[in-house]
């Protein structure tokens, strides 16, 4: 099966140069990084745009870099990347136990994670994890650059606060001391989506963020849930009351991956198993970062 | 579009639409039939190949975008005769119909490269998303293990 819809290639080795290149063809074009959602997207005739622009020449955009608590990720960052960072293991390894979460080795080799929140499927692992910090999102467009909180960027079904103009050139990320889990069903390592994901962040003083993917049309952040959790002890009683909230917090669907009533009930005991996870990771206690709890 | 492309260390010069996939290309253009054709979205594996020492989905790559960059196939792996690795599945039976054997070779051999002694566990995690229809992947991970313990590459 071929893609059946020509178009144009550009590879710019800029970023003004992309933005440029993007400004002339409004509505027409579209980026490209990893290409594992874009091609398999192209060849299904889901997207069909004139122009591609591959933004893998563009140097400087693979950084992985720290400075102070403040965590800068480029938007050529890989999967595979995050996984073999020795910074990533050291400030944020739940990115890293995301990460091994996706797809297999040859996906991970290629794809990325900006990629991965820019196509912002209602699956997409990185929305749940990255909303359990506070995460920015760093554009640069022909107005020059903007940067935007995660919590404004996931709009829609596969939309987002970026504008067909514009181009993410990092993320950057607080990571002062915590502890997180990212829990995600699926029905077999190696290439499926998640039926269900739960990623969960816990800072000092009892403070959590705790974030849902493939319940809803995008990832999705419960205050309510985070509220209830805020300046209380993390206990079987409490853990109760919150887990009795998923139902209202989430919105499934039945698919051809899952039900409905299936997605609910995981969501509970994922939020029931990875709430005392992310509480004792963040003491140092517990269980090794990468180790599944479903 | 004119690009340039090192495939088992030969140099091409090829001439591609944009909207070629690379998995094609390597198959009609340029001859190399290793890399299969399998579900053509990411999820088989059947279509791996290394780029620039890294495996990829080249159902997910566009021809256009390797340009100067170099890959390996199993052709590649096995030019100046079988590698160990290749010897070692071939002893442990590893394969049936071998459609998928390009590709675990290709997922093997990277993994052997960055981590000489792998556990069980780490040879299931880089070859998962690797389907195999024949095998039940049993004997291709004992020779993965096996290959490992006897300093393979
Ligand atoms: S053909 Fe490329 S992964 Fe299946
Ligand atoms: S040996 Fe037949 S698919 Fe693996």
């Amino acid at each position: 099966m071929v893609i059946a819809k020509e178009f144009d290639y550009q590879r710019p080795t800029t970023l003004e140069e992309a933005t440029q290149i993007l400004a002339g063809h409004p509505g027409s074009a579209r980026v490209l990084a990893g290409g594992t959602d874009l091609v398999a997207w192209l060849r299904d005739d889901a997207v069909a745009p004139d122009l591609v622009v591959d933004i893998k020449a563009i140097p400087d955009l693979h950084d992985i870099k720290i400075d102070g608590d403040t965590l800068h990720l480029g938007s050529l960052v890989t999967f595979s990347d995050l996984i073999n960072s020795p910074i990533v293991s050291e400030h944020a390894p739940l990115l890293a136990e995301m990460a091994e979460t996706v797809a297999s080795t040859g996906i991970r080799n290629r794809a990325t994670l900006v990629g991965n929140i820019c196509s912002a499927v209602p699956s997409c692992d990185a929305g749940p994890v990255l909303l359990g910090y506070d995460t920015t999102v760093h554009m640069i467009g022909p107005d020059g650059t903007r940067s935007i909180d995660i919590n404004d960027w996931f709009v829609g079904l596969r939309e987002t606060a970026c504008a067909g103009d514009e181009i993410v050139s990092h993320l950057t990320m607080k990571v002062p001391v915590h502890g997180g889990v990212y829990v995600k069903l699926m029905r077999y390592a190696g290439e499926d989506l998640a039926q269900a994901a739960v990623g969960i962040v816990a800072y000092p003083g009892d403070e959590y963020r705790v974030a849902f993917g493939a319940v809803a049309p995008t990832p999705i952040r419960s205050t309510r849930i985070e509220d209830a959790l805020r300046s209380k002890p993390l206990d079987e009683k409490l853990i109760a009351e919150v887990v009795a909230m998923v139902a209202d917090e989430i919105s499934p669907i039945d698919d051809i991956r899952a039900t409905a009533a299936y997605r609910t009930r995981i969501c509970e005991v994922m939020l029931e198993r990875g709430l005392p996870a992310a509480r004792e990771r963040l003491d140092g206690t517990g269980p090794a970062y990468g180790t599944r709890l479903i | 579009m004119e690009f340039t492309v090192k495939v088992n260390g030969e140099r091409w010069d090829i001439d591609a639409a944009p909207a070629d996939v690379l998995l094609d290309v390597l198959r009609e253009k340029i001859g190399v039939k290793s890399p299969k054709i399998g579900c053509e979205r990411g999820d088989c594996g059947s279509c791996t190949i290394l780029l620039d020492g890294k495996t990829v989905r080249s159902c997910l790559v566009l021809a256009v975008e390797v340009d100067g960059q170099e890959i390996t196939t199993v052709e590649g792996i096995g030019y100046e005769g079988l590698s160990q690795l290749q010897d070692l599945f071939i002893s442990n039976n590893a394969f049936q119909c071998g459609f998928c054997a390009p590709a675990i070779v290709l997922s093997a051999t990277e993994l052997l490269d960055s981590n000489p002694n792998p556990t069980r566990h780490d040879v299931q995690e880089a070859l998962a998303g690797n389907l195999c229809r024949c095998t039940g992947y049993e004997p291709i991970i004992e020779a993965v293990l096996a290959a490992a313990e006897g300093g393979a590459k």
